[in-house]
């Protein structure tokens, strides 16, 4: 069993990093496109913003070979936060086009219109709402760290496997086939969190 | 339900962890990194570590001691402590900190701000601002240097500039109650809170769980930071890095619930 992190410039990987070798899971940081092609499990780590993140991953050198282990050879992945927000075609934050890996748009909270102070970005510990097992097997109550302003928006919600609730419910956990995304940060989100990265894992 | 924030804040003078009184008088309690260690064991929500010196000895953020804490550190970690420039800003979030605080740089040249939103993202932007109460010009005023040089600017209407050009919290940090521990400065509180739509901060003062409670009473959803509670125990403040235990934290999360839900 091994975690490869794809290392293109953003996104907490020594925290990722920390939590697998507790775990004794191997781990792998990728920064090249032969590195990736031996990963056996890829997680996308993300901060900052899409057109941030999508310029970054571009010049990596890791896009095409990156699309074409998770498109081709269906190796599991799951994308983390900005991470899982660049795996939609577009988002409102930017301009530039995501990976398009599912049918989904990026927009920006909230989910309904309030007039009720709404605080953004979302920050802080929220309760999940797993609607199927999988990544949250053997969590008890899900609660992440969310530190966003734009969220994932499926066409069809079919992929949605949690929500959250700020201001009205939201995908927080995608998934369809192999490829997963997560809006919180596994990575620091103490027992819930290294759980969810050790079914990812196991999967 | 999003949850309030308990964030306990550490102090970095010379590499190590002080607690100050009304931003003087720096007592020692500790090595950062073991109380990084013991706070991951408590769960905390997240951490905010401020290096109270860089400003005024003009020098770079130490860089090996931030990758140090940061490899350390299993909750959201925020740092703060002479910074000045973007770059700066994306060198310390690469290092594996989720958000940079910054304080005087920004007060000086507000447009620093929206620099590091550009850069970094606004959710990893906090702005710091150190504040004393009945100044000359107006009922609080800005202070920068660790507190020892007075802008004379109105925090309230700089919050409200600092969230338009793109700053992703606010923190505001009371010199008049810090290290007293006799409760925060909740007027000022509730008047940074309503000015903007930016989560909010506060910090200076807290001296038990009451004041924390008193705090997400008076403000609702607010990040409740502290420093004496978190590391002083008892009447003679022995030196204890410590966190709310799982019970204080149930309480304070049933009676957010029960607030929200009645209303």
């Amino acid at each position: 069993m091994s975690v490869t992190l794809v290392n293109y410039g953003l996104g907490n990987i020594q925290a990722f990093v920390n939590i697998y070798q507790r775990l004794n899971i191997n781990v792998h940081i990728a920064r090249t496109a032969d590195q990736l092609m031996l990963a056996k499990r890829i997680i996308l780590p993300g901060v900052g913003s899409f057109d941030w993140a999508m310029n970054c991953l571009n010049k990596s050198g890791m896009r095409a070979c990156l699309d074409h282990v998770v498109k081709v050879n269906k190796i599991p992945i799951i994308g983390v936060c900005v991470g899982m927000q660049i795996m939609a075609q577009s988002s409102e934050e930017g301009h530039a086009s995501g990976l398009g890996w599912f049918n989904a748009r990026v927009k920006r909270l909230p989910v309904i219109a309030t007039d009720r102070c709404l605080r953004l970005p979302h920050m802080g510990w929220n309760d999940v709402n797993a609607l199927n097992k999988g990544l949250f097997v053997n969590i008890d109550n899900p609660r992440y760290y969310f530190l966003h302003s734009y969220y994932f928006a499926p066409d069809n919600s079919n992929c949605v496997l949690a929500t959250a609730d700020y201001h009205g419910s939201f995908p927080v956990a995608v998934g369809n086939e192999n490829i997963f995304g997560v809006q919180f940060h596994p990575e620091k989100s103490h027992r819930w969190g290294i759980q969810l990265l050790k079914n990812f894992a196991e999967i | 339900m999003l949850m309030p924030r308990i964030i306990p804040c550490l102090l970095l003078s010379k590499g190590a962890l002080v607690k100050t009184s009304r931003f003087s008088d720096p007592r020692y309690v500790g090595d950062p990194i073991n109380a990084v260690k013991i706070l991951n064991e408590k769960e905390v929500d997240e951490l905010l570590i401020l290096d109270i010196d860089a400003t005024v000895e003009g020098r770079e953020p130490n860089y090996n001691l931030i990758a140090s804490l940061a490899k350390e550190c299993r909750m959201p970690f925020c740092y703060g402590g002479g910074i000045k420039t973007a770059d700066q800003m994306e060198q310390i979030i690469s290092l594996g900190v989720e958000k940079v605080a910054l304080g005087s740089a920004a007060v000086i040249n507000p447009n620093l701000i929206a620099e590091g939103a550009f850069r970094v993202g606004s959710q990893s932007i906090v702005v710091v601002i150190d504040v004393k109460k009945d100044g000359l010009v107006n009922p609080y005023e800005i202070y920068t240097h660790n507190g020892r040089v007075n802008t004379g600017l109105d925090p309230i209407k700089f919050a409200k500039q600092a969230s338009k050009l793109g700053a992703g919290e606010i923190l505001v940090n009371s010199i008049d109650q810090d290290g007293i521990m006799s409760g925060y400065d909740y007027e000022l509180a509730k008047c940074v809170s309503m000015a903007v739509d930016t989560p909010v901060t506060i910090l200076g003062g807290a001296g038990s769980i009451a004041d924390i409670e008193n705090l997400i009473d008076v403000c609702g959803d607010v990040g409740a930071a502290a420093g004496s509670i978190f590391v002083f125990k008892g009447k003679f403040k022995a030196v204890l890095i410590q966190y709310l235990d799982v019970n204080e934290k149930a309480l304070i999360s049933a009676r957010w619930i029960l607030r929200n839900t009645l209303n």
